[in-house]
């Protein structure tokens, strides 16, 4: 059984055939595209290492049977910044030194960039720091991650006043 | 993970027809099933995914002012639409609590109802567990019990149920629209999960081959948006599965509780609901005795198994100051920690 | 701009401008981009996939696995076990010096932990590998599990830690005890904790002949290069590793471990290159973790607060088949002034993997032990915690009456005290609540780690264009070496950063020690100055040597190295660039070496410690027991600061694992299989986000010149130390309720119960 599947990822359109339904969103990634920003800390939607965003809304891709997702647009780490110019949560996240190992990093800034969509927490640390809980960072960079989240959310808002006027 | 046969129905009729065959499960959202599927504590034949079926995700209003959310409506989706927080917001604020933002973004409203245990006995491939298979036997007995039921448990399975989102539900009344093989019914919520009893495999009222297509909450549920919290106890601020939590809704004519509603989390197999607290407390005085007396009424009957005996006494106490803050008053907006005990402004009573 | 003092003396101080920036890190842009390439990242063409099937049961043998269900599986390509595997030149359960560490490689069907591996099944999918290993259905001769404490025969072992005595004695415990006015016993329990970095131990591995060529996170590069070629039997030159990020260690990739080398052997039973990363769960076992330990402690005091006695006795565990004892007793060596103190060992065997060192190893979980009896022995005593410290305080190392080389103690005291607030503290527990009537309560703990140096190498290289090359095997797990020992490479060679470039990463490179004691910028950064200052006595002596340089004949004076140029020390209006000198000399390059290791005499004479203070703010619900840490501040001494950027992140995330230790983490172990029921990221529970809404470092000045020229201590693990004691204290000042039990879950804290 081959399985088609058609997905949008960073921009790019992509026919593939899947020869196994068993492959997820991330292992698709990682394994098959090569996409290897994405990372795979727990499997199990536990760490959140994984975020991508689907649809233009965070997910843990691990949990996310591929073939389930015909059609789906997809962003990756790859394909947040452009070209040489970091995405402003990028930038601010090596600013405020929101990493250390930076396994789970990606995950972190592509989670950053899902909440900003969200536009749910305002400018409340506390908002932000819950709704960046669903990404374990086993170094602890947490004070760095909220303040880089806080911090891009503020220059966008500049950037898209500036734009504006 | 076995290898299935993948299947994408385009009509719930045609999604029954292929959940017929034996081995078959409906895929949703999948941040369960997956990972049963993972850790081989389910092999199914055949996955349905249903994902792809229109007019499975709509929040449609009611003509009672209730509300029916389709089965596939997103956690997220159901917790930010501003209509149903605004009178359901002990549910949204139960979504909000639940899992990480990501999990939210992806599991469904239905999936959240079947949602299986996290016992992690259930989840151990190498345990005997009267679930996974029947009369194996259940290591969870005699093992870790820290977060096990203290209600209606047997000596077959003392397992909960995690759900955050099921504890308001089945406090408002929820009812469950059912599609199978038979064709359309309903299931009240409170009903729709099931003790263990001899039978822990059988965790809901679904038969084989049926789907959840919506789940509806009565225009009643709605009156008690002024005083109506959800509260929970967890081993982490946020991103942790309930030790206890707690549904409590007034419904007050100035300090006289016309009618409340209460319902515990990750105490028993099922959302639990408190009939016998909830009589107690009608007509009466809107105070901490009276809230008290309730908490008792709702444990009255939990009993450790194991060692969680500090459980039940954490469940009253979860109780009773759930009913303080209901009675103190829903907030305008969702506080910041959802549904956590740092988050629930001034304690009146400590 | 970086300016070099030289003397004859290549170890002389000397740093520039480049020691002491906050830079952003390093290879910040590579990782918020997803390009830093991690072990599992690679993908060379014909790779297949290995994936482990582990043990469920703790003690027996293998008797049976289904490799006929597994290898019918589309897509498996073989099955590994113990009956059809590569042979190796070299007993895996051998152990020849005390960094080696008894492997599980399917040497036999034994199984003496969970998780072990028991076979390992390639294909050529993921999906494919990992249904093979389930349909593998393994069945055990099973052996009663040995999992707690009462179950094993305690004996005393022979050394704990690395090679630290299990006996130690200084003055008279029992004299100091019957003197005193003030008596405490108390027994502390800390659990297992399993490092569960965010990366996962993996390997891919390819042969090209008998050559090899790795990408796997290690934290000691020429070790685990030592121990792949003696099990394979082929030259450590023919072992390629690559491991430029590591996605997190805390000690548990400090050891080349079994898993890894079972990647080594699907790769060479099956003659393709072959990628194994364990799952999330298969890392609670053949990877190490932090023992648990039962700390009794008997402390005396007299009427005014002095100890005059600190007993310290712990219970640990190793596994049936290696030795690691968690050495928790260090940290009464030399934290408070005692006239006696005494810290012995027994230990029982549990069927278990093998325990490491796990960041702060004995340091941690003595801390959190020590600094709750300290607090409630100042309690005892009715006095502050910080009075009753300062009271204690240690002049000289109490255990060997050595001078410290530096100790900024006080000042990490008064500058934490200062910014937290605490001289508003009310002495009695239960006092304080928030505004909404949750209990408040704060405490406080000293941190301590010792300043440790291994031994390194490094190459530097100056190029006629004026540009250098520093290489080191340096490993960079997060603590920001590429950042901080690039800055110690540029001010080697007095050039600007971007004018040198820093390879490390790779055992193709002089070997950097261990990235490991939080030791490794002390070990490394010592080997590149070292490295540097050879490179800039040579071109010196070149350019003093040639009576057509500005610098010719500056003899005894000297020259110091500048941005590039050479200055005489007497005139700096006679100087030369480096490129000049090398043009005119005719020459393509000069290398030079450098090797760091520990000063002998000056460990002889001094006493070598980093030392802090941190203070925790903690709100527990009243009723319900939950609770928050809602501010941390720690104030840390330890030397030289290379990058404070990189330092406050180490403090940070070192605070945040003390949270962890002290309210979080735990291995549930089924008393009667001995697996571990929270094998999973789900409920072994660290610290998310919205734990820990307050933390700050103070980086508290310290001169220290004695531990090495450039003055550095470590700073990656004392941040633990400390940390989980102030938050166990804080908690008993909120709630007036002593936990011995860690972690303190709020089970221990809803108080009396009506059932």
């Amino acid at each position: 059984m081959s399985l088609s599947l058609s997905l949008t990822v960073n921009g790019i359109a992509r026919t593939l055939d899947l020869a196994d339904p068993r492959v997820t969103l991330l292992d698709l990634l990682r394994d098959r595209l090569h996409l290897t920003g994405t990372k795979k800390g727990c499997d199990r939607g536990q760490c959140g290492a994984c975020t991508i965003l689907l649809d233009g809304r965070r997910i843990n891709s691990c949990l996310a049977l591929a073939i389930s997702h015909d059609g789906a647009d997809i962003l990756t780490i790859e394909g947040v910044a452009q070209g040489d110019q970091l995405h402003p949560v990028q930038a601010a996240f090596i600013a405020h030194d929101g990493l250390q190992c930076g396994y789970c990093t990606p995950g972190q800034i592509m989670s950053a960039i899902g909440l900003l969509r969200e536009a749910q927490t305002g400018d409340d640390p506390e908002r932000v720091r819950e709704a960046m809980s669903g990404n374990l960072c086993r170094c602890g960079a947490y004070a760095g991650i909220t303040a880089a989240v806080l911090d891009a959310q503020r220059s966008m808002a500049d950037a898209g006043r500036a734009h504006a006027a | 993970m076995n290898r299935f046969d993948y299947a994408r129905p385009a009509t719930i009729a045609e999604a029954v027809a292929l959940a017929a065959e034996p081995g078959a499960t409906y895929l949703a959202g999948g941040t369960n099933l997956l990972d049963l599927m993972k850790g081989d504590l389910v092999r199914p034949a055949r996955l349905v995914d249903v994902t792809h079926i229109p007019g499975l995700d709509a929040i449609e209003p009611l003509a009672d002012g209730g509300v029916r959310i389709g089965a596939l409506v997103r956690n997220a989706d159901l917790a930010h639409d501003a209509d149903f927080a605004r009178r359901f917001p002990a549910i949204a604020e139960a979504l909000l609590a639940g899992a990480s933002a990501q999990l939210r973004n992806a599991a469904t409203a239905g999936g959240n109802l079947l949602q299986r245990t996290r016992c992690a006995y259930f989840y151990d491939a190498a345990s005997a567990c009267n679930k996974r298979t029947p009369g194996a036997g259940c290591d969870a007995r005699g093992g870790e019990t820290r977060m096990q039921a203290v209600l209606g448990w047997s000596e077959h399975c003392i397992a909960t149920h995690p759900s955050d989102f099921c504890v308001p539900l089945v406090a408002f009344d929820a009812i469950v629209e059912i599609e199978g093989p038979k064709g359309r019914r309903e299931c009240p919520l409170e009903h729709f999960h099931r003790l263990p009893g001899d039978t822990p495999e059988r965790e809901s009222d679904l038969a084989p081959g049926e789907m959840i297509t919506a789940v509806r909450l009565p225009g009643a549920a709605a009156q008690f948006a002024g005083h109506a919290r959800y509260l929970k106890v967890r081993d982490r601020t946020s991103y942790a599965f309930a030790i206890v939590s707690a549904a409590a809704a007034l419904r007050l004519d100035g300090e006289t509780i016309v009618e409340a509603r209460l319902a515990l989390g990750s105490v028993a197999a099922k959302p639990w609901r408190a009939h016998a607290a909830e009589a107690l407390l009608a007509g009466a005085q809107a105070n901490e005795a009276n809230f008290r007396r309730a908490a008792e009424a709702a444990l009255a009957e939990a009993r450790p198994a194991g060692a969680n005996g500090y459980k039940i006494e954490l469940a009253r106490r979860v109780v009773r100051r759930a009913f303080i803050l209901a009675h103190a008053g829903t907030p305008a907006r969702i506080q910041a920690l959802p549904a956590s005990p740092f988050a629930t402004g001034a304690l009146r009573h400590v | 701009m970086s300016e070099t003092p030289l003397t004859q003396a290549s170890a002389h101080l000397r740093h520039g401008a480049n020691i002491g920036q906050s830079l952003t890190r390093h290879e910040g842009a590579l990782k918020v981009t997803g390009q830093a390439r991690y072990a599992a990242d690679h993908h060379p063409a014909g790779m297949l996939h290995a994936v482990l099937a582990v043990s469920s049961i703790a003690r027996g043998r293998v008797i049976a696995l289904d490799v006929a269900a597994a290898k019918a599986h589309p897509g498996v390509v073989d099955v590994m076990t113990p009956a059809h595997k590569p042979p190796l030149a070299q007993d895996p359960d051998e152990k020849t010096h005390p960094f080696m560490f008894r492997l599980d490689v399917l040497q036999n069907d034994r199984v003496r932990y969970p998780n072990q591996p028991i076979a390992v099944v390639i294909a050529e999918t993921l999906e494919a590998a990992t249904e093979g290993a389930v349909l593998l259905a393994p069945r055990y001769e099973t052996e009663p599990a040995r999992t707690d404490f009462p179950a094993g025969a305690h004996f005393t072992p022979a050394l704990v830690g690395v090679a630290d005595p299990a006996e130690a004695h200084h003055g008279d415990v029992e004299a100091g005890l019957a003197g005193a006015a003030r008596r405490l016993e108390a027994i502390y329990e800390t659990p297992a904790q399993y490092h569960n970095p965010m990366e996962p131990h993996g390997i891919v591995a390819a042969w090209e002949g008998d050559t090899l060529f790795i990408d796997t996170p290690s934290q000691g590069l020429a070790m685990a290069q030592a121990r792949i070629a003696g099990l394979f039997g082929i030259p450590p030159a023919a072992v390629h590793i690559r491991s430029p990020y590591i996605g997190g260690g805390f000690g548990s990739k400090g050891v080349f471990s079994g898993p890894q080398v079972l990647g080594i052997m699907a790769a060479r039973l099956v003659g393709r290159p072959v990628k194994l990363v364990l799952r999330r769960g298969q890392m609670f076992g053949p990877v190490g973790h932090r023992a648990p330990t039962r700390q009794s402690f008997r402390l005396g005091a007299d009427n005014a607060g002095a100890l005059t006695a600190i007993g310290h006795h712990t219970v640990t565990a190793s596994s049936q088949h290696d030795d690691f004892f968690e050495p928790a007793g260090g940290v009464s060596h030399t934290l408070y002034a005692s006239p006696a103190i005494a810290t012995t060992y027994e230990a029982v065997r549990l069927d278990t993997g093998t325990p490491l060192f796990m960041r702060a190893p004995g340091k941690a979980a003595g801390s959190i032990a020590l600094e709750s009896a300290i607090d409630e022995m100042a309690h005892a005593c009715a006095m502050d915690p910080l009075a009753f410290r300062l009271k204690n305080y240690a002049e000289v190392e109490p255990m060997s009456g050595k001078p410290f080389s530096s100790k900024a103690l006080r000042a990490c005291y008064a500058q934490g005290a200062e910014r937290f607030g605490w001289a508003k503290r009310p002495l009695a527990p239960r006092q304080m609540r928030d505004a909404a009537g949750m209990l408040v309560g704060w405490g406080m703990g000293t941190a301590t780690f010792p300043a440790l140096m291994f031994q390194a190498q490094a190459r530097a290289v100056l190029r006629a264009d004026g540009t250098g090359v520093v290489e080191t095997g340096a490993q960079d797990m997060g603590q920001g070496a590429w950042t901080a020992l690039g800055q110690i490479a540029a001010d080697s060679l007095a050039l600007d950063p971007d004018r040198v470039e820093f390879r490390a990463g790779s055992s193709d490179l002089p070997d950097a020690g261990i990235a490991g004691g939080s030791a490794h910028t002390a070990t490394a950064g010592m080997a590149i100055h070292g490295a540097g200052a050879d490179v800039i006595a040579r071109l010196a002596e070149l350019a003093m040597g040639d009576e057509r340089s500005p610098l010719h004949g500056a003899g005894n004076a000297g020259v110091i190295a500048r941005a590039g140029r050479l200055f005489r020390r007497d005139d700096e209006s006679r100087s030369e660039s480096y490129v000049a000198i090398l043009a005119r000399a005719g020459i393509p390059a000069i290398e030079g070496h450098g090797k760091s290791a520990t000063d002998p005499a000056a460990q002889a004479a001094y006493a070598m410690h980093a030392h802090g203070a941190v203070f925790a703010e903690v709100t527990v619900d009243p009723d319900l027991g939950q609770l928050r840490v809602t501010r941390l501040v720690g104030a840390f001494a330890a030397g030289r600061i290379i990058n404070p950027r990189m330092v406050q992140s180490q403090y940070y995330g070192g605070m945040v694992w003390g949270l962890s230790f002290a309210l979080h983490e735990q291995a549930v172990i089924d008393p009667r299989s001995g697996r571990p029921m929270n094998a999973n990221l789900g409920e072994y529970h660290v610290p998310v986000n919205a734990d820990l809404p307050s933390i700050e470092a103070i980086l508290v000045e310290e001169h220290d010149a004695h531990v090495n020229a450039l003055g550095i201590k470590g700073v990656g693990e004392i941040g633990i130390t400390g940390t989980a004691g102030a938050i166990a204290n804080a908690v008993w000042h909120a709630t007036g309720m002593r936990a011995r039990r860690f972690p303190i879950t709020l089970d221990k804290l809803i108080g009396p119960q009506d059932n």
